[in-house]
Formats: C-alpha cells, sequence, structure tokens
C-alpha cells in the first residue's frame, strides 16, 4: 500500500475497535449463481493459505499499532468465503491463536464462521454434514457464531442452484449447530429463484422458523454476468410483484418466531442483529485479511490482490532473499518491537487504495445506513462531518418524506418497507 | 479571355457519383496531385465528408489543357444534392452556363436526377449526361441511355462512359465540358452585376462572398452594394479557387467566378441570390430569382444542462455566421426551460446542425418533435405564422387554419406502386398521376402535407419499397386543412414541448400510438404515471406507466462498499439522460423519437 492511513478525518479516537474479515475462498464446487471469489483446491493449498493469512495478520497488526501507536483491539471476527468450514478446526484455531497474539481480541468479541452444510468435517468420506464433534471443536477454538448457507430448504430448488447439500442436510446441520451449543447462529436463505413461487418461498421460511433461529438473512437472487445462471435456460424468475409479496412474507412468517427485520436482508431477534455486518453499514473500522478482501481502516479503503498464488507467494516469508521462514504461525513472534524490516506488509498486497473525502463518507452514511430499518441519525451525521443533515441533504429528505417512502422518528430517517422494495432508486439520489 | 472560360456543374441523384467525379477532374487536371486529394475535396465539412453528402456548395478553378491546344479555365461549382437545399441549388446553378448530369448505370434515372435536370433546364442551362460506375458488373449503360433520352428528353447518344472511381472517361467528360458548355457572355464594361451563389464567414476577413460575374468588373477598393438588402461595402480582396484555398488576384471581370471580401461582418448583408453591384454606377435592374431562404420546419432546441444555455445561444450564433438559413429565436417551455425555436430549410439540414451542435461545441441537447409553419387566419382578421404547436390561439379565435402542401414525386420499381401508394394514402396525400417510365418503373405523382413527410416519410418510404424508391419535392402552397392542437399530459400535467398538430381526422389514431410510444419511452418511476392525449381539454387516449415496485440490492456483498457504491452510481448516470417534467423522469430522446410512429412494417 502506497499511503499509509492517517487517520485523518476519520481518525478522531487513536483506538477505536477493529472487525476483522478474514477470506477463505475455496469450495467444494463453485454454486451456478455465485460470483464471489472461491474455487476448490488442494489440501495444501489451503494449508498454504491458511500460514499466510496468519503472516498477513501477524504483519497487518504490526503496521497498525505503529500507524496508530497502540496494538488495535478487536470486537468482532468473520471468516467468510468461499466455504470457510473447508478449513480444519485446528486451521481455524491456528488464526484465531494469530489473531489472539497480534491484536487486542476483546472478551466479548463477536467471532463468526460461514458455514455451508455438507461441508464441516469433509474430507473424511462417508459424513458430508455438519459434523457434531467439528462444531464442538469450533466452539472450542473461539466460534461463538455460526452463519449457515442453507439457501433453500426445497431440493429442487438447492440442485437448481447447484449446491452440494440436500435439504435434509441442511436441516440436520442446523440442528447440529445447536445442539453443539452455539446459541447464536444464523441462516441463509435465497428468494427470487428461477421457478419459485410465493408457496415454495413460504415453505423453505416455515421451516426455518420452526427452527427458532435467532438470526436470518433473506437474500435475493441476482443473476451476474458470468456465471452459469447468465447463460442457462432458466425457469421464468418471479413477477415484481411475487417477489414482492415474498418479502412481505418474509417479515410476517420470522415475526411469528420472534425475528425482525434490521436491515434490508437481515432478520433478527433483537440483540442478536450481526454485530460485525452491521459495522459495514455503520461507518466501522474493518480489516479484511486473504485475497479479494475489502477494507476500511482509519478513512481509506483497499482491497487485497485477488490472485491466490501471488499472494501466497508474497506472504510465505521468503519473498526476498534470506528470511526466516515463518509459515507456521500463531508461534507468537512479536509484533510489537520493531526488530527487522521484514516485518512490514509487501507492497504488493493491497490495491486500489481510496482515501475517502468527506463527501464519500457522507454518501456512504447515508446509502449504507438506509440499509437499517433503524436508519440514520441526523445528530450522528453532524456529529461525524460537521454540518447539519439538511443542510447537505434537506432537500432530498424531504422529497423523500413526501413520496412516503421515507420517514422520520425524531432525528432518524429511515426507509420504510415500500422504500426499502426501491432503495436503490433512493439511495443513488444522495451521491454527489 | 472569355471564350476560354466554361462555368458549370454536376448534377445527380445522391450516391450516383458527383463528388467522385469532381475529385477526378480535380486531379486530371493538374492542379493537384494524387498524393494531396483526399477523397472528396470539394465536400470539407466533416460531416460532408463522413456521410458522403455535400451540403454546402463549393467552387473551385481547374487549368485545363484541352486536346485543341488550348488552356481554359474551368470552373466548377458543386451544387448540394439534398431537396433541403434545393434553393442553394438552384443559386449555384444560375452561376452556371452548363452542368453535367451524372447517372449511375446500375440505377438508372432517380427522383432526384429528374428534379435537378429540370431545375438545370429551368436555368437555361446546356446539359449533357455522363453514365458513371460502369465498372460495376450490374451496370447496364445502353438501358441507361435510352432511359435518359426517353424520359428526359436530352441527347445522350454520345454520352461519356465513366468510372468516376477508377478513373475511367474523365478526359472524355473534360472534352465534352470545352464542346458542350458554351463559353460565357456579358459585357466587361457595363456596370458590375454579379450572383452571390455562396457565402462563407471567416473570423478574419469577415465574410467571404462567391459571385459569378454576368457583367463588368469588380477590384480592390471598389464600392459595391448588394442590391437586395443595399449592404454597401469596400472591396478589400478578390479572388479565384483553387482547390482548398483561395487565390486573390486583381479583378475579376464578366464571365468569371470568384470571390471577394469587404470586411462584411454579416453573412445576412450578403445573402446568396443576391446581386452585387457598383454603389456609384449601379446596374439597371438585379438579377431576377432572389428569395430568401425560408425555413420549413421547426424545433425547440433546450440545453439539457440549464446552465447551458449562453453556450447554446453562442453557438447557434456562430452557426449562423455561416449559415443564413438557419434561424433561432430564444423560446420558454414549462418543461424544459430557456431554449430556443430553431428554423430549418428541412430534416436534413436540422439533423447537419444538431450534430454540429453536440459535436463541434460539445453540447447536450434535447429537441422537441419537428414541425412545419402553420398559417392561422384569426377571426380577427389577423393571420398568424404558428412555428411552435404551444403558442396556438384559443381555438374560438381561429377562423381557419392552412398548412403548407408539397407536390412529391415518388421514383419506384412498379412491384411496390401499391405499397408506396397506400403510405401515401395513410400520409393523407392526394394522388395526382402515374408515369411509366419503362415496364418496371414509374413515378408517383402525389401532393402530401408537408407536416407528413418531415420526420419519418423517407425511412418508411425506403422500408416500403426495399431501398428502392426515391423522392424528391417541392413546397406547392397552402391549404385549408381541418387541425387540432394535441395536448400530451404526463401525470396529469400537460407538457407543452410533447403538444403537436395534428389533422382532426387521424386525431384519435395518433393520440393512442403517442400515448403507446411514451409508455415505452418513459421508465417506470415510484408512482404511477398517467400519460393522456387530449384535443381541447378532451382526453381522446390513455396509457399508464406502472409504479416501480421493486429494485433493491439484496446481496451480501459484505465489506464491498465500492461495489455497492458503483451499482447506485450507474443508476444515477442513468438519471443523466432524464429531463424531469414536474415530477415525472422522461428520456430526453422521448421528446424527439414521439413522432416515430410508423412501425407498420
Amino acid at each position: 500500500m502506497k499511503q499509509r492511513p492517517s487517520g485523518g478525518a476519520a481518525g478522531r479516537e487513536e483506538n477505536r475497535p477493529l472487525s476483522l474479515y478474514l477470506h477463505i475462498p475455496f469450495c467444494l464446487r463453485k454454486c451456478r449463481y455465485c460470483d464471489f471469489l472461491s474455487a476448490p483446491a488442494a489440501e495444501e493449498t489451503r494449508e498454504a493459505y491458511t500460514a499466510a493469512l496468519c503472516r498477513e495478520l501477524d504483519l497487518a497488526a504490526a503496521d497498525l499499532t505503529r500507524s496508530r501507536g497502540g496494538i488495535p483491539k478487536v470486537d468482532t471476527v468473520f471468516f467468510g468465503g468461499g466455504t470457510p468450514s473447508l478449513l480444519t478446526a485446528a486451521q481455524i484455531d491456528r488464526l484465531l491463536d494469530s489473531i489472539r497474539s497480534s491484536f487486542r481480541l476483546q472478551e466479548a468479541a463477536e467471532i463468526t464462521l460461514e458455514a455451508n452444510p455438507g461441508t464441516l468435517g469433509t474430507g473424511r468420506s462417508g459424513s458430508d454434514m455438519l459434523c457434531l464433534d467439528t462444531l464442538r471443536e469450533l466452539r472450542a477454538a473461539g466460534i461463538n457464531r455460526i452463519s449457515l448457507g442453507v439457501q433453500s430448504f426445497r431440493d429442487e430448488e438447492l440442485s437448481l442452484l447447484g449446491r452440494i447439500h440436500t435439504a435434509e442436510e441442511a436441516l440436520r446441520s442446523c440442528r447440529a449447530v445447536q445442539e453443539a451449543g452455539f446459541e447464536n447462529w444464523s441462516l441463509d436463505l435465497m428468494s427470487g429463484l428461477p421457478g419459485q413461487t410465493l408457496s415454495h418461498w413460504e415453505e423453505s421460511l416455515r421451516t426455518a422458523a420452526a427452527l427458532e433461529p435467532p438470526h436470518l438473512s433473506a437474500y435475493s437472487l441476482i443473476i451476474e454476468e458470468g456465471t452459469p445462471f447468465a447463460s442457462m435456460k432458466l425457469p421464468p424468475l418471479p413477477s415484481e410483484e411475487e417477489d414482492r409479496a415474498m418479502v412481505r412474507e418474509t417479515a410476517a412468517i420470522l415475526a411469528s418466531c420472534g425475528l425482525r427485520r434490521y436491515e434490508i436482508s437481515n432478520y433478527a431477534r433483537p440483540g442478536y442483529e450481526s454485530r460485525h455486518n452491521s459495522g459495514y453499514w455503520t461507518g466501522h473500522d474493518y480489516l479484511g485479511l486473504g485475497i479479494g478482501a475489502s477494507s476500511y481502516v482509519d478513512g481509506t479503503r483497499f482491497r487485497n490482490i485477488t490472485d491466490l498464488g501471488r499472494y501466497i507467494k508474497l506472504l510465505s516469508g521468503k519473498g526476498e532473499g534470506e528470511t526466516r521462514a515463518e509459515t507456521g504461525c500463531g508461534t507468537g513472534i512479536s509484533t510489537g518491537s520493531d526488530t527487522g524490516n521484514r516485518n512490514t506488509l509487501p507492497d504488493d498486497l493491497r490495491e486500489d487504495v481510496q482515501i475517502l473525502s468527506d463527501r464519500d463518507r457522507m454518501e456512504e452514511f447515508m446509502f449504507l445506513g438506509l440499509r437499517m430499518t433503524g436508519g440514520i441519525s441526523g445528530e450522528e451525521f453532524g456529529r461525524r462531518f460537521g454540518v447539519s443533515l439538511d443542510s447537505v441533504y434537506g432537500g432530498i429528505l424531504r422529497r423523500q418524506l413526501a413520496t412516503g417512502l421515507l420517514r422520520r422518528t425524531g432525528d432518524r430517517y429511515a426507509l420504510t418497507e415500500e422504500g426499502m422494495d426501491v432503495s436503490n432508486v433512493l439511495m443513488a439520489e444522495y451521491l454527489f | 479571355m472569355q471564350e476560354r472560360i466554361r462555368n458549370f456543374c454536376i448534377v445527380a441523384h445522391i450516391d450516383h457519383g458527383k463528388s467522385t467525379l469532381a475529385d477526378r477532374m480535380i486531379e486530371r487536371t493538374g492542379l493537384l496531385t494524387s498524393r494531396e486529394m483526399q477523397s472528396q475535396v470539394l465536400d470539407n465539412m466533416d460531416l460532408e465528408r463522413e456521410r458522403g453528402i455535400t451540403i454546402k456548395s463549393q467552387a473551385v478553378r481547374l487549368i485545363y489543357k484541352a486536346r485543341d491546344g488550348q488552356e481554359y479555365f474551368l470552373n466548377l461549382i458543386d451544387t448540394p444534392g439534398h431537396v433541403d437545399f434545393n434553393y442553394e441549388v438552384s443559386r449555384s446553378l444560375a452561376a452556371c452556363d452548363g452542368a453535367i448530369l451524372v447517372v449511375d448505370a446500375t440505377q438508372g434515372i432517380q427522383a432526384q436526377t429528374l428534379a435537378n435536370v429540370y431545375m438545370a433546364l429551368e436555368h437555361d442551362l446546356d446539359v449533357f449526361p455522363v453514365i458513371n460506375k460502369i465498372d460495376l458488373p450490374s451496370a447496364r449503360p445502353e438501358e441507361v441511355r435510352q432511359e435518359i433520352e426517353d424520359v428526359i428528353g436530352i441527347e445522350a447518344e454520345d454520352a461519356p462512359l465513366i468510372s468516376a472511381k477508377q478513373g475511367i472517361g474523365i478526359d472524355e467528360v473534360l472534352e465534352a465540358v470545352i464542346s458542350r458548355i458554351p463559353a460565357p457572355d456579358g459585357d466587361p464594361e457595363a456596370p458590375l452585376k454579379a450572383l452571390i451563389f455562396d457565402s462563407l464567414y471567416d473570423s478574419y476577413k469577415g465574410v467571404i462572398v462567391f459571385i459569378r460575374i454576368r457583367d463588368g468588373q469588380i477590384r480592390r477598393g471598389m464600392q459595391v452594394r448588394m442590391m437586395a438588402t443595399g449592404a454597401v461595402a469596400e472591396v478589400v480582396e478578390v479572388g479565384y479557387f483553387g482547390p482548398g484555398q483561395f487565390i486573390p488576384c486583381e479583378e475579376l471581370s464578366a464571365g468569371m467566378v470568384g470571390y471577394f471580401t469587404a470586411s462584411i461582418k454579416n453573412i445576412r448583408d450578403a445573402r446568396v441570390g443576391d446581386t452585387v453591384t457598383e454603389n456609384q454606377r449601379p446596374c439597371a435592374e438585379a438579377l431576377p430569382g432572389y428569395k430568401k431562404a425560408q425555413p420549413m420546419v421547426y424545433c425547440g432546441l433546450y440545453p439539457a444542462d440549464s446552465a447551458k444555455y449562453p453556450d447554446l445561444r453562442d453557438a447557434l450564433e456562430k452557426l449562423q455566421l455561416n449559415d443564413a438559413s438557419l434561424f433561432f429565436e430564444p423560446e420558454t417551455s414549462l418543461a424544459l426551460g430557456f431554449g430556443f425555436r430553431c428554423g430549418f430549410l428541412g430534416l436534413l439540414h436540422m439533423e447537419v446542425i444538431l450534430q454540429r451542435l453536440e459535436r463541434e461545441y460539445d453540447l447536450d441537447l434535447i429537441s422537441t418533435a419537428p414541425g412545419v409553419v402553420y398559417k392561422i387566419y384569426k377571426t380577427d382578421g389577423t393571420m398568424m405564422e404558428l412555428t411552435n404547436p404551444s403558442n396556438l390561439p384559443d381555438p374560438s379565435n381561429i377562423e381557419h387554419m392552412e398548412e403548407p402542401i408539397v407536390s412529391a414525386e415518388i421514383m419506384v420499381t412498379t412491384e411496390f406502386i401499391g405499397p408506396i401508394m397506400q403510405l401515401c394514402q395513410e400520409r393523407r396525400g392526394r394522388y395526382i398521376g402515374t408515369e411509366y417510365i419503362e415496364q418496371t418503373r414509374a413515378i408517383l405523382r402525389y401532393e402530401l402535407p408537408l407536416n407528413e413527410i418531415i420526420y419519418d416519410f423517407f425511412d418508411a418510404l425506403k422500408s416500403r419499397s426495399r431501398g428502392y424508391a426515391s423522392f424528391d419535392y417541392d413546397l406547392k402552397d397552402y391549404e385549408t386543412s381541418q387541425l387540432v392542437k394535441m395536448d400530451i399530459l404526463v401525470n396529469k400535467e400537460p407538457v407543452d414541448a410533447l403538444s403537436f398538430i395534428v389533422h382532426a381526422a387521424g386525431a384519435y389514431d395518433r393520440g393512442r400510438r403517442m400515448c403507446e410510444k411514451l409508455k415505452d419511452e418513459i421508465p417506470r418511476q415510484l408512482f404511477d404515471v398517467p400519460i393522456q392525449a387530449a384535443v381541447g381539454g378532451r382526453v381522446i387516449a390513455r396509457e399508464t406507466v406502472r409504479q416501480l415496485r421493486k429494485d433493491v440490492l439484496a446481496k451480501c456483498y459484505g465489506g464491498d462498499i465500492s461495489r455497492k457504491k458503483k451499482l447506485l452510481e450507474k443508476q444515477k448516470e442513468g438519471k443523466k439522460r432524464m429531463q424531469i417534467v414536474g415530477n415525472v423522469e422522461i428520456p430526453k430522446e422521448a421528446f424527439m423519437n414521439v413522432l416515430k410512429l410508423d412501425s407498420s412494417d
């Protein structure tokens, strides 16, 4: 990275808590709709990647410790993918150890692992499902929240999506998560699938609701260019009206098990909202590690390179000449004391570095904040930017209030349910 | 001297090879080497070269050593080939003594061939034909030769068979110019009498006036007067036309073609068609045929960004320096804000101006649907010319209305006579007659309201004849007509920029199709948008653009905020193409596209 995070406008507090996102770019097989950065990989690659991630954690922590003048506090950790549950519990354990030794991981930190029903405990033939033992090991390692990529409880839909599990396996995985003692867990479902009807969607939702999860993400399918879905002949997509009805049903059915919508596609029992994801919408600092991971630290956005081979090479510790082969990690190398200049992040690791202007940050404050049902606070806006919300966005806010798509409660503005349906149109207006 | 001058032009249907022949003649006479030849030397506007058409007339003097050993001065005056510029063509022809008629050996005579020949003959020009494109496999020179004799009635037996593209037969053409076009007459001692056939604005020299000297002489320092405009000026420079350049000389005398400058700042002081004479010793009477070029088609032009209004005005003023036929005056639209009502000679002229404004002046424009000039006779006995439908007086104050009618000639192969007649019928055409040129081709004569042909008639003609029909028209006169104003209401509000005048009989149908068209053009908004067509306050058609119900990003992008922002930026970018009218976003093209209603094929 060329620019060192300066602290700048956003850096009022020297040691604001940080979220960590660790990208695990592996999966057993690519799903047909997926355009995330992930691919099947050999066990040795996963091992080398784990080592590289540990190294990046150490170096990034050292870097931040220098620039902030103290070891950063970490309040959430998220293992995302890909399919993070493809790593072994031991590998996860090493990564968490690395975090603990390089950062100040808060006692109450939320530590989430995304898991794919049918992957936990893989590698061993015959036990393709989420294995109770593995889940217990993960819990012991420190994972305290599991996010299950169920997507659907209908086999027909699962096979169309190219998922590797059946509805029955998904169900058993959910129960295993609960049985392993995770009281904070979530599952993902997808609406807007080709050929999906309202009653199909209700079926998946009701199955989910019966499990009484404390959190559920209801995403809707976006057919992305370059994915098999984009070129496949598919059954017709639900109409706009059906799609809207699905969203309405989601809220109704989930309300029955105590979940309320707190973001466009997220529902939770009060107190179980994802703290990590909420951070993305509220301008919380986060450091992304691993290939393609995005970061927002001290007013600067950047992204890691996406080339797996290069990433591993850059962080192998053997980059230039003789270096200590520091591939095994969690061995507690000293990060605080700046002894050797090899202890710095490779220059070419990060790209797309963008120092946000006040205007950028205002835009984001609005279009991210309005994703949440709680919306944004005018007072908070004033505190962050030193100008009143009204002086910047007064006209747009009043216009949107008049349409009934935005509502105001005290100093907070939030999209109404109808507003959320067309949020892209509304949010685009906050761009300068 | 005079007997060694030839003033001539080339006339042809579009694409029959006029400009290419001109290029070859310039090349052959040795003033330009092949290397210097940029294709189509005479067409020096980018747009002309791009579209392969001649918009402004140009002239060039060639020096040709003929087979008789004599050196001749050949003044080639290039004429525009489009019906929009008929008046300019007419003035260019008036500067000539003869014309070369180019006919395509594969296509034979076309509508504009006839129109141009008739115009040349009207100007008493000696016309001789050449048959071009004989190198093409489908060439049928003998048939075309016969056609020229039969249809036009000029002798074509020794018409040179040429290929301008391949450079075949160019010498024959040059020799024919010498032998078949008369040398100019005129008295060099008489008072100056010169025809302005074109002009050009130059920011250093002022207006450069292109003239053909009928009598007398013009030289530096002379006080001249434009007889129609009365403008008087002192001649600063006289000269003749080299290829792509002006070559000053001492004087021009009777029979010659050249230019003069006189520090004239306004092109309207030296109008095409006017007669130049000596102020102190004027000629007895002006040359006949002068008329002011009248705009036939009007539309509203508005800057997409209202802050660019002064830029648009500056650009129009600059274009007008070179184009006296471009008319504009400020107007205001409730929907579009401040802009200009602009008048053009025709649709091509309009298109050319719009493109130049967008390209050369980098302006983003909204143009309203083009319309013609209606004559409104009011009950108080006065008459007004209506160029903007929004200005139509209250119907109770209108005695009657008149619309312009054109005489049209459509040349078509017989198999398409049916569809073309149907098209003319649909466009309120009055059938005049059919004339068979040969067994498979005929000329259809119609009188059509100009209003019905200005927009998409030409496209419709081409598509219904698979490209075979050709078309020419002439303004005939004005006729009383049952006309009404159609108002378009978007979200219950009338949008003045979408109003148009339509014949009462076709109003219902037009209104319905207009609403359907707008329904397709206007994207869905956050609320239902009714679109209504109304005549005299009565709604005759209605459509609804249904409310947008869903546009949301319910996908997990995690921390990749940039990707989210890019999507929103794209959305915002789309909005820039929109004009907000009331609280509805209407795409800028919609104001123009609404007239494109012909979808019958």
